[in-house]
């Protein structure tokens, strides 16, 4: 099958593990995001597919060929640092062109090429240019450009964009995406973001602090069912409760008894388990409303930020983050009694 | 930024320390010594304060032109050498862990401390016939029987370059620890072999701090003055040794004070024409 696979992959430095027992498989033309905490090691896999770090252990195929000791620079693939890396010494298009000519391509060709690129990530006409003429935005472009010069058989792309402030960052997401889109190349892109994995990848590779991969999926699956609490946390806000199962296929957290649709293979009755809720699936309704799943408290916090409400309950001790849009916006106050709602549907049972 | 320009004397203060000992210490000798270059020379006595060029008209003899042609060509031979050697050892060096890092920038610092006599004694005897490398070499079966290398023209050069080399290293240190290590790491993924990697990118980056970088180790070199005398031949002496002559042995001051200016005017116009062969693209960053 082409595409990237990773077998058993792990990497020391010294007595620390960076990366440990990474067995992945990235089909071909995906856009994929490592995401994870910092010291995850989602930098150190992507060192790794690059061929800037050697694995420990394990090995890695690209379309089937084992690349595991190929060096970086005969493996063709463009990447883009977090320092972007421009050569301070050349100009924009000697930099674009600079693995063209490493390839010996003649002068000609390499400067159709990069005016081709350049009007790719739409910078037309700033070959002449120096680096240090450019703004944040610009330098971004020329990396992306300088990367993808030799129509490189994989995309990697680490944090590129935690150096923009937020309005730039969300313009270039979007033009990552369609660009990947539009030239069909199999990309991988490191990110701490959440949202901006959310938003750029078509599947996402979710890493812990325990240097593992904990999840791999599109990004709706990871979020719809995430494969544990550190994932669940990790994405998004989830609203976690720690609890035992019940030999009724019940989860029983505090005095509580609640019914959850699903129950995910393997778990035993008598084992303890992590409910995750999302906040938007928690509906709330006046005080004093019983019945299964019905949960009553007290509005601890309300925060209003236009967009959306979170309004935060107290319910005996067990805290709970409900969210809703200004549409449905439940008429709470600090202080007043409320009832929240956990949809069985929506209680995704995790080990702990 | 805008900042408000100095007003007044006492706004101005920070600024005359710098300039007081530049004249002090630079100007005002270097005045005493371009005034001397045009006195006359008072043969048996000291000088005559008469304006005359009759000592830059003495200058242009075959000897005078020979060894300075012969000082310039040996400190940029040593230069060059130091900065080939040095610059590739420096980058090795700044990839290295921080503590190994710092044992070799100690050991190198800890040369400095060595004088240049013992230096020169040093190399002379390492180089000798008789306690010199070349019996280690006879012992290897590399050679028949063991030779003298020392005084001769590659002696002087160890000797220059030995001496020269910590300052290369120190020089070039602060740029290339602050080079940005995704740089080569760039250039290996558009498909620079490492040696390639080397050249295009690291040296091609720091194409300046290299041409500083030779500009200063040649400057050091030119006012060799022992070296010359312990581990050259007579043909190997340099400027320095015959200006101290003149100045010194045959009590001719104005003479030696007009070497020592035509030296540095010409060794400036050597330095300028490497500066500005060196300079940036605009907007390029230091």
């Amino acid at each position: 099958m082409p595409g990237l696979y990773l077998e058993n992959i792990e990497k020391r430095f010294g007595g620390v593990v960076a990366v440990r027992e990474v067995t992945l498989e990235l089909p071909q033309g995906r856009f994929v995001c490592f995401l994870g905490p910092s010291g995850c090691g989602k930098t150190t896999l992507l060192r790794l597919i690059a061929g800037l770090e050697r694995p420990s252990r394990g090995r890695i195929f690209l379309d089937e060929e084992d690349i595991t000791e190929q060096p970086a620079h005969r493996r063709r693939f463009g990447m883009v640092f977090q320092s972007l890396a421009l050569f301070p010494h050349l100009t924009v298009e000697e930099n674009i062109a600079y693995s063209l000519k490493i390839r010996n391509v003649a002068a000609a060709e390499r400067r159709r090429r990069s005016e081709e690129l350049l009007e790719l990530v739409r910078l037309p006409g700033y070959g002449g240019r120096g680096i240090a003429q450019l703004s944040g935005g610009q330098r971004q472009r020329v990396a992306i450009a300088r990367a993808l010069a030799i129509e490189p058989r994989l995309f990697l792309l680490d944090e590129p964009l935690s150096a923009l402030d937020a309005k730039l960052r969300e313009e270039m997401q979007l033009e990552l995406r369609l660009l990947q889109q539009r030239l069909g190349i199999t990309t991988i892109l490191v990110t701490h973001d959440q949202r901006e994995a959310m938003s750029l990848a078509d599947w996402i590779v979710v890493m812990g602090t325990d240097n593992r991969v904990h999840q791999t999926g599109t990004p709706l699956e990871i979020y719809r069912r995430p494969a544990d609490a550190f994932v669940a946390g990790f994405i998004g806000t989830s609203n976690l409760l720690r609890g035992v199962l019940g030999k009724d296929g019940r989860v029983r957290v505090g005095g509580l008894a609640l019914r959850v649709e699903t129950l995910p293979a393997g778990m035993s009755p008598g084992g303890e388990v992590t409910l995750s809720i999302r906040p938007e699936e928690i509906p709330l309704l006046p005080g004093g409303r019983e019945g299964e799943n019905h949960l009553s408290g007290r509005v601890t916090f309300v925060r209003d930020v236009g967009a959306s409400i979170e309004i935060h309950l107290d319910c005996g001790g067990i805290p709970l983050v409900s969210a809703s849009t200004p549409k449905n916006r439940p008429d709470l106050r600090q202080g007043d009694a409320a009832t929240a709602f956990l949809p069985p549907a929506a209680c995704v049972v995790l080990a702990p | 930024m805008i900042a408000e320009r100095p007003r007044g004397a006492l706004a101005r203060l920070p600024l005359l320390y710098p300039a007081v000992v530049l004249i002090v210490f630079f100007v005002i000798p270097f005045g005493i010594m371009l005034a001397v270059s045009f006195f006359r020379r008072e043969p048996g006595g000291f000088y005559l304060a008469e304006f005359s060029l009759t000592n830059y008209a003495n200058l242009f003899t075959a000897l005078f032109g020979r060894v300075l042609a012969f000082s310039l060509f040996i400190s940029a031979f040593c230069a060059l050498l130091c900065v080939g050697l040095g610059f590739p050892f420096t980058y090795l060096l700044t990839r290295m862990p921080r503590p190994r890092q710092v044992v070799w920038l100690v050991l190198l610092v800890s040369v400095l401390s060595l004088s240049a006599v013992i230096v020169a004694f040093a190399w002379s005897i390492m180089l000798s016939q008789t306690a010199g490398v070349s019996n280690l070499l006879v012992r290897l079966k590399l050679l028949a029987e063991p030779r003298s290398w020392s005084p001769g023209f590659w002696a002087l050069v160890c000797g220059m370059a030995y001496l020269a080399f910590p300052y290369t290293v120190l020089v070039l240190y602060p740029p290339l620890a602050r080079l940005d290590p995704h740089l080569p790491e760039a250039a290996r993924t558009l498909g620079a072999s490492p040696l390639r990697t080397f050249f295009t990118v690291v040296v091609g980056s720091l194409r300046r701090a290299i041409i500083a970088t030779l500009v200063m180790v040649f400057a050091f070199n030119l006012g060799t003055y022992l070296l010359p005398q312990i581990l050259g031949r007579p043909q190997h002496w340099t400027l320095s040794v015959l200006i101290t002559d003149e100045a010194i042995y045959r009590s001719n001051l104005p003479l030696a004070a007009a070497m020592a200016v035509f030296f540095m005017v010409v060794s400036l116009a050597l330095v300028g024409l490497a500066m500005l062969g060196g300079r940036g693209r605009p907007g390029e960053e230091a």
